[in-house]
């Protein structure tokens, strides 16, 4: 209980000091979102001021600050100035169709390395283990941009999937099966890149920890015993390995939320990339700041899940580290 | 003797695909930025060594393209006009390797234009965009990994050599640094940089965004390796000699870390090539005209360009060996410094 709070303690004052670290780059900056405004020789300069006076732009930066944690508090992180709305709904939506993405990614990432991994550790050097290092090496050179478009290029020639977007137009009239179908057919594209990219990582590591624990004495003695193969592989051995992989899953939350901006763009998939990029554009202050925080945050939450994991699959973790 | 031999090949390896980008002016036949907007998206010229009349040529030649009549880039060879291929030949200047100034090219045509790679919406030649785009993204990704290695090394051996609180606040900070998702901290530093000054200056600061934001993995490695070594006997016997702070770093400390950072430069640059091609792919990065990896595959971002013109691809596949290169030199370079030297 006390490391879940000290973990939880640790978080939130991570989340403060991104909060204070983005807010004080983006005051660094010259210019705002209404300095486009001034050179339309439509609307008055008074407007501009007068604008400018309403979002309290023109106020000092730390009383700024704190009317922007006052807003935070209340929910609403600030305000776009280019949807005249609180930010927090707009990143809301987004920040679904981003997690929906990311998380099934993750899921079929790790789905789809553990088999591989342990596979290639059991036989070393031999073909299967062959197969999925040229596979691994081949999908690590070729960039995730590189992989976007050529899978659009093939859905698009292809017609087999929908080039972009969550769901088809009719969704609503659709039976919930079709909804299902509808939403799996749109979401396979993002979803492949994503796991393409994250996978030979998680492949290597696997394999490279499972290796280490299958040379173990115990491991030896129970294969002396006659455990059964899939049994020793994934009821004595994995769980001998996880150490490693639960750290490396926090790790991999953040490499698939980064990987997963690109790709929403290249795939309109509309997550909080596509927001994030035309918010930079048109300098939507409050919608950048958010959407850079929010994601710090599934980061956090993904750490502190793995932090958890790891707690929970590792007595030696439990013990109170001595003082440095 | 095979790790050292492994590490020369993927060094000589390297340094060719550099040299090729480097020579740019020298290889491609005409200037990143000249127009034929008279020929929009025009597909690779094909070489030929058999004219109409069966006759054999051996200097290759080409036939002029002509836009179809009524109709938008679509093209046809105008076989009656048998334009050769000439090599050595004097075009459009340039300063070699950035220094030297220089009219010749490796090869060209006249009077038809020889686009080995097909042209852009511009019309202008996408082979000479691809190499002097090689040019902005790797210098991107070279400066940018300098620049998180200095960061790293000096935050890193500060914290490990002076240890104490310093320690504690820097590493507390590369934490917060390494618990941000890159990529959106990444477009949260460019968002409060000015959109669009003149080409050079966005690319200098991209370099340095890239490079500020990742400086806290190789910090961390290099306070490690400081560590370890700060209380060997030879460092002690050099502070016993009355050595100062500053020459025990630079005579037996930093060399040791040496190992450290040559591996991580070799990780880190790929990496960055990649970041500047995220940014400019996304409109953030390297403005037009000028050219670099990512705003070239960023026209792909049209639907039309991207079902009908493949050779607008071809960005994407010149990255591809320079990967290969720093994936294979970051493995040997792993085997050849022996951690076991500072575990």
């Amino acid at each position: 209980m006390r490391f879940l709070l000290r973990r939880l303690a640790h978080a939130v004052f991570l989340l403060f000091a991104v909060s204070i670290l983005t807010y004080l780059f983006a005051s660094l900056v010259p210019g705002d979102y209404f300095d486009e405004m001034r050179l339309n020789p439509q609307i008055a300069p008074q407007t501009v001021v007068a604008l400018r006076a309403q979002y309290r732009l023109d106020r000092p930066l730390p009383l700024r600050y704190v009317r922007w944690l006052d807003s935070v508090v209340h929910g609403d992180l600030g305000y776009s100035f280019s949807y005249n709305s609180p930010v927090a709904p707009l990143l809301l939506v987004r920040a679904r169709n981003t997690l929906v993405l990311t998380l099934t990614a993750a899921l079929l990432a790790w789905g789809l390395a553990l088999p591989l991994g342990v596979r290639s550790a059991e036989h070393v050097g031999g073909l299967p283990d062959a197969l999925v290092s040229w596979m691994t090496a081949g999908l690590l050179v070729v960039p995730d941009v590189v992989l976007a478009l050529g899978l659009l290029l093939f859905a698009a020639r292809s017609g087999w999937f929908p080039t972009g977007g969550l769901v088809s137009i009719d969704f609503d009239s659709l039976s919930l099966a079709r909804k299902l179908l509808d939403l799996a057919l749109h979401i396979m594209l993002p979803v492949s890149v994503l796991v393409l990219t994250a996978l030979p990582l998680l492949v290597r590591h696997v394999r490279s920890a499972m290796i280490g624990v299958l040379e173990a004495p115990f491991l030896q003695a129970a294969r002396g015993h006659g455990i059964p193969r899939r049994r020793l592989l994934y009821r004595y051995a994995l769980p001998a390995a996880a150490n490693p992989l639960i750290s490396l899953f926090g790790f991999s939350v953040g490499t698939l939320l980064s990987g997963s901006l690109l790709v929403e763009v290249v795939m309109s998939w509309p997550g909080l990339g596509p927001l994030l990029v035309e918010a930079i554009l048109s300098r939507d202050l409050y919608v950048v700041i958010g959407g850079v925080l929010l994601s710090t945050l599934f980061l956090v939450i993904g750490n502190l899940i793995a932090d958890l994991l790891l707690y929970w699959a590792d007595p030696r973790t439990r013990v109170e580290s001595p003082a440095k | 003797m095979t790790k050292r031999r492994k590490l020369v090949k993927w060094l000589v390896v390297l340094g060719a695909l550099h040299g090729v980008v480097a020579c740019a002016g020298f290889l491609s036949p005409y200037d990143p930025t000249e127009q034929d907007r008279e020929r929009p998206y025009a597909p690779p010229v094909r070489l030929h060594f058999r004219d109409t009349q069966r006759r054999f040529h051996i200097r290759p030649f080409l036939y002029p393209l002509r836009v179809r009549e009524g109709s938008f880039a679509q093209f046809d060879e105008d076989t009656a006009r048998v334009t050769p291929v000439r090599f050595f030949v004097d075009g459009s200047s340039y300063r070699l390797l950035g220094l030297v100034p220089c009219r010749l090219h490796l090869f060209g045509a006249f009077p038809a234009r020889i686009c080995l790679l097909g042209t852009d919406g511009y019309g202008r030649d996408q082979l000479s965009r691809i190499l002097y785009g090689g040019q902005v993204s790797l210098a991107a990704g070279l400066l940018g990994a300098g620049t998180t290695l200095l960061f790293g090394l000096g935050i890193g051996t500060a914290a490990g050599y002076y240890g104490g609180w310093r320690d504690d606040v820097l590493m507390r900070l590369a934490e917060l640094f390494m618990a941000l998702p890159w990529l959106y901290l990444l477009l949260g530093l460019r968002a409060f940089l000015p959109l669009s000054v003149r080409p050079t200056q966005p690319f200098l600061l991209i370099v340095i965004v890239i490079g500020l934001v990742g400086w806290a993995r190789p910090a961390r490695l290099i306070r490690s390796v400081v560590l370890s070594f700060k209380e060997r006997d030879f460092v002690r016997a050099a502070r016993g000699f009355g050595a100062s702070d500053g020459y025990i770093l630079i005579r037996h400390i930093l060399p040791e870390t040496s190992s450290v950072l040559l591996t991580q430069a070799a990780i880190l640059v790929p990496q960055y090539i990649l970041a500047e091609m995220a940014l400019s792919f996304l409109g953030l990065g390297v403005p037009e005209p000028l050219a670099s990896w990512g705003n070239l595959l960023a026209n792909l971002r049209q639907y039309s360009v991207l079902m009908s013109y493949w050779w607008m691809y071809l960005p994407a596949v010149a990255i591809v060996p320079f990967f290969i290169g720093y994936l294979g030199l970051a493995s040997a370079l792993q085997e050849w410094a022996d951690p076991s030297r500072w575990a």
